[in-house]
C-alpha cells in the first residue's frame, strides 16, 4: 500500500512538470506584460521594474530559474501585489476557499446521497420524480444565478443571511456561498448515487439478504449502500480538487477574499509568477485527490487490491 | 364488426427509423413543449427588438431604474417632478399646471423675459412632447404652454442608465442564442470531422488522435478559455469561434466511438461480404446512424456554450457594452439587487429557461434516436 502512494507520488512527478512547461509558455506567449498596463509609469522605471524580476533574461533562462524556485518550494513574488510572495498571497486565501469548498462537498455528499438513495427506494413514485426534478434544476441553473438569487431571497428579502463578506469566518457568513457551491454538486451526487442504487438494489446478495428476512434498513444501508458508493468515490476526487480550489464566481459574487479570483486576475495582469503558482496549486490538488480517491476505492471495494 | 372482415387490407406504409423517432418524439410532451418554448424565445429574440418600441441602446435619462409596470410611464405623480425638473433648466418658475387629458398645460414665469426657444426644454424630457406656446403675457416674462405627456411603456422596466430592459433582454437572447449556435456549430462540426477521421483510419492514426484528445482534455479548461480571452482581446466573436473551437473534445471520443462500433455491425460486414465499396457503407450505413448521437449531443453542447458564454461576460471578458448578452445582463443585475431586483430576475429568467428547454429536448432526442438507452 505504502509502496504504490510513493509510485503513484513519483509519477505525479512528470505530469506536474509537463504542466508546468506548457503553462509558462503559454502564458508567456501571450502579448503583453505584467507592468505594460501600470498608469504613470515611466520606460525607466518600467525597465527597471522588469529587470529587477529577470524578465529581460532570455526566455529558457527565466524557465529555469523558475523551475529552480520551484524546487526550492518558492513561487516567487507577486509581480502584480508587489508586497507579497505568491506563497503569502495563497497561506492567506487558500484556508478560506479550502473551509468553503470543503463544507460544500460534505454537504453535497451527504445530501445528494441521502436524496439519491430515497429516489431509488421510491422508483417512478413522487419522491423519486421530487428528486429528479431537483437533480436537473440543480444541474441546470448556473452557479452566477443561483448565488444572486441565494443573495435576494435569504439576504434581502428574509434578513436571514448577511448579503456577503467574509466577516472572519462567522458561521452565517459561509451559508451562502456554501449552498451555492454545493447545489449543482448535491444534483450530480443525487443522479449518481439513483443510478448506481438501484443497480445494486437489484443484485443477488441484496435478494439474498431480503430473503434472510433482514430489515430495510439493513439491507440498504449495511448492503446496498457499499456496492452503490463507487462511482460517488469516483466522482469525489475531481469535485474535491475543483470545490477546494476556489470558485471565481461564488468569490466574487459574495466577496469572499479566496483563491478563486486569483487565476483570471493574474492572466490577465500577465502576474506570471501567480498564474504559474495556481496552476501548480491546482494541479497538486487534483493529483493529490486522485490518489486519495484510488486509494479509497481499496477501502469501499475489496475486489480492489494496490500491492 | 362483419365490415372489419371484408375490408380490403390496404397495403402497410413503411415508416423510416426517422419517422420512428419523430413519433416517439411527439409522445414525449416535455420536449414537445420545450421545443415550441425555444421556437418561441428565438422568434421573439430576433424580432422582438424590431418591434419594441425602444432602441436597446437608447437611454431615457428621466426614466433610471424604474421598476417594470404593464402601465404606462409617466405615472401621474412623476408628471410634476418631470415638469418641475424641466423648467428648473429654462430657469423659470412654475405659477400654475394642470392636466388636460392627454396635454399638460403649465404656466411658468421668470424675472427676464422668456425666450421662444427654450420649450425646447420641455421636449427634452422624456416625459413631454410636441410642446406648443399657447398664450404670451406682454412682457414675456409669463408664458403659458401645452405639452403632450408622452406615453412610454416600460414592461421590464429599465436598468442603471435608463435603457429598456425588455429591448434588452430579447437583443441579449439574439446574441446569446447566435453564440451558442455559432460556437456550438464549429465545435460540431470540428469534433464530427476529427472522430470521424480518428474512427475510420483506425490503427495508428486512431492512437496518435486520441492522444492528442487526452492531452488537451488534461489541461485545466478555464486555463484554456482564459488563455483564449488573453490572445484574443475583446473580439468576442473571435473569442467564441475559438471557445468552440475548444468544446469539440466530446464530441470528437462520441463520433470516434460511434465509428468505431458502426464499421463493426453485421450490416456493414454484410455490405462489404455483397462488394459495397467504401463510399456506399459510409454514405448508406455510417453517417446515417451517426447522425442521432451528433444531433443528441449538439443539442447538449448550445447550452454548455451558452452558460460559458455567460459565464465569460460575467467576469467581464466576454461580450462588451452596449452589446449585450444574459451573461452581461445577470452580471449588472447580480449588483443592483439590493435596489432594482427586475435586472436580475428577468434576463436570470430568460436564461434559465432556455437552459431548461434546451435540456429537455436533448433528453427527448436521445429517448427518440436511442431507444435501447431508456
Amino acid at each position: 500500500m505504502l509502496r504504490y502512494v510513493f509510485r503513484r507520488l513519483l509519477t505525479a512527478i512528470p505530469t506536474l512538470f509537463v504542466i508546468v512547461t506548457v503553462a509558462f509558455f503559454l502564458i508567456r506567449v501571450a502579448p503583453g506584460g505584467p507592468f505594460n498596463q501600470e498608469r504613470g509609469l515611466s520606460p525607466e522605471i518600467r525597465a527597471n521594474l522588469e529587470a529587477q524580476f529577470g524578465l529581460n533574461d532570455p526566455l529558457w533562462l527565466q524557465y529555469v530559474h523558475y523551475l529552480g524556485n520551484l524546487l526550492r518550494g518558492s513561487f516567487g513574488p507577486s509581480y502584480n501585489l508587489p508586497d507579497f510572495t505568491v506563497t503569502e498571497l495563497f497561506a492567506k486565501g487558500l484556508p478560506i476557499s479550502v473551509q468553503l469548498g470543503t463544507s460544500a462537498l460534505v454537504l453535497a455528499l451527504l445530501l445528494g446521497s441521502i436524496l439519491g438513495t430515497i429516489a431509488a427506494l421510491n422508483q417512478n413514485k413522487l419522491a423519486d420524480y421530487s428528486v429528479i426534478a431537483l437533480a436537473t434544476a440543480g444541474s441546470t441553473i448556473p452557479t452566477f444565478v443561483i448565488a444572486p438569487v441565494i443573495q435576494l431571497v435569504f439576504g434581502l428579502s428574509w434578513k436571514l443571511l448577511p448579503i456577503g463578506g467574509w466577516g472572519d469566518g462567522a458561521l452565517i457568513n459561509k451559508v451562502g456561498p456554501v449552498l451555492t457551491l454545493a447545489l449543482p454538486q448535491i444534483a450530480i451526487v443525487a443522479r449518481l448515487m439513483r443510478g448506481s442504487m438501484i443497480e445494486s438494489l437489484r443484485s443477488h446478495h441484496i435478494r439474498t439478504a431480503r430473503a434472510l428476512g433482514l430489515s430495510d434498513w439493513s439491507v440498504v444501508v449495511k448492503h446496498a449502500l457499499r456496492g452503490a458508493v463507487l462511482p460517488i468515490v469516483s466522482f469525489t476526487g475531481p469535485a474535491a480538487a475543483a470545490l477546494l480550489t476556489g470558485s471565481i464566481i461564488v468569490e466574487t459574487i459574495f466577496s469572499i477574499p479566496g483563491v478563486g479570483r486569483y487565476f483570471v486576475d493574474a492572466a490577465l495582469n500577465r502576474d506570471y509568477t501567480l498564474v504559474m503558482g495556481t496552476v501548480v496549486v491546482i494541479a497538486l490538488f487534483t493529483i493529490v485527490f486522485n490518489l486519495i480517491v484510488d486509494l479509497l476505492y481499496a477501502v469501499v471495494d475489496p475486489r480492489v487490491r494496490y500491492d | 364488426m362483419t365490415d372489419l372482415a371484408v375490408a380490403v387490407p390496404e397495403p402497410i406504409a413503411g415508416r423510416s427509423l426517422w419517422g420512428n423517432a419523430w413519433a416517439r418524439l411527439k409522445r414525449n410532451r416535455a420536449a414537445m413543449f420545450s421545443l415550441y418554448y425555444l421556437a418561441f424565445i428565438s422568434v421573439i429574440s430576433v424580432f422582438g427588438p424590431m418591434v419594441v418600441p425602444h432602441e436597446y441602446t437608447t437611454i431615457y435619462g428621466d426614466y433610471v431604474r424604474m421598476p417594470p409596470s404593464l402601465s404606462a410611464y409617466p405615472k401621474p405623480d412623476m408628471i410634476q417632478g418631470a415638469l418641475t425638473d424641466a423648467i428648473k433648466r429654462m430657469r423659470a418658475d412654475i405659477k400654475e399646471w394642470h392636466q388636460d387629458g392627454n396635454r399638460v398645460i403649465v404656466t411658468v414665469t421668470s424675472t427676464k423675459p422668456i425666450d421662444d426657444r427654450n420649450i425646447r426644454y420641455l421636449d427634452r424630457s422624456d416625459a413631454f412632447d410636441d410642446t406648443r406656446i399657447e398664450n404670451k403675457s406682454p412682457d414675456g416674462r409669463e408664458v403659458t404652454m401645452s405639452s403632450a405627456v408622452k406615453q412610454q411603456y416600460f414592461f421590464f422596466g429599465t436598468d442603471n442608465t435608463g435603457r429598456d430592459l425588455l429591448s434588452r433582454t430579447l437583443m441579449a437572447g439574439r446574441i446569446s442564442l447566435a453564440i451558442g449556435l455559432l460556437a456550438g456549430v464549429v465545435a460540431g462540426v470540428i469534433g464530427v470531422i476529427y472522430g470521424a477521421t480518428a474512427g475510420f483510419a483506425g490503427g495508428r492514426v486512431d492512437e496518435v488522435m486520441m492522444r492528442i484528445v487526452d492531452v488537451l482534455y488534461s489541461l485545466p479548461f478555464i486555463f484554456f478559455v482564459i488563455m483564449l480571452v488573453v490572445f484574443f482581446g475583446r473580439n468576442f466573436v473571435l473569442m467564441f469561434l475559438a471557445v468552440g473551437a475548444v468544446l469539440w473534445l466530446d464530441m470528437a471520443r462520441i463520433v470516434r466511438g460511434q465509428a468505431l462500433s458502426i464499421r463493426r455491425q453485421e450490416y456493414v460486414q454484410a455490405a462489404e461480404a455483397m462488394g459495397v465499396g467504401q463510399r456506399g457503407i459510409l454514405l448508406r450505413h455510417v453517417i446515417p446512424n451517426l447522425l442521432g448521437p451528433v444531433v443528441i449531443y449538439m443539442t447538449l453542447l448550445v447550452p454548455q456554450v451558452i452558460i460559458l458564454e455567460s459565464f465569460l461576460s460575467f467576469l467581464g471578458l466576454g461580450v462588451q457594452e452596449p452589446m449585450t448578452s444574459w451573461g452581461v445582463l445577470i452580471s449588472v443585475g447580480a449588483k443592483n439587487i439590493g435596489y432594482a431586483n427586475w435586472l436580475l430576475l428577468f434576463p436570470a429568467f430568460f436564461l434559465v429557461s432556455t437552459l431548461f428547454a434546451l435540456n429537455f429536448v436533448g433528453d427527448g432526442l436521445r429517448d427518440a434516436l436511442d431507444p435501447k438507452d431508456r
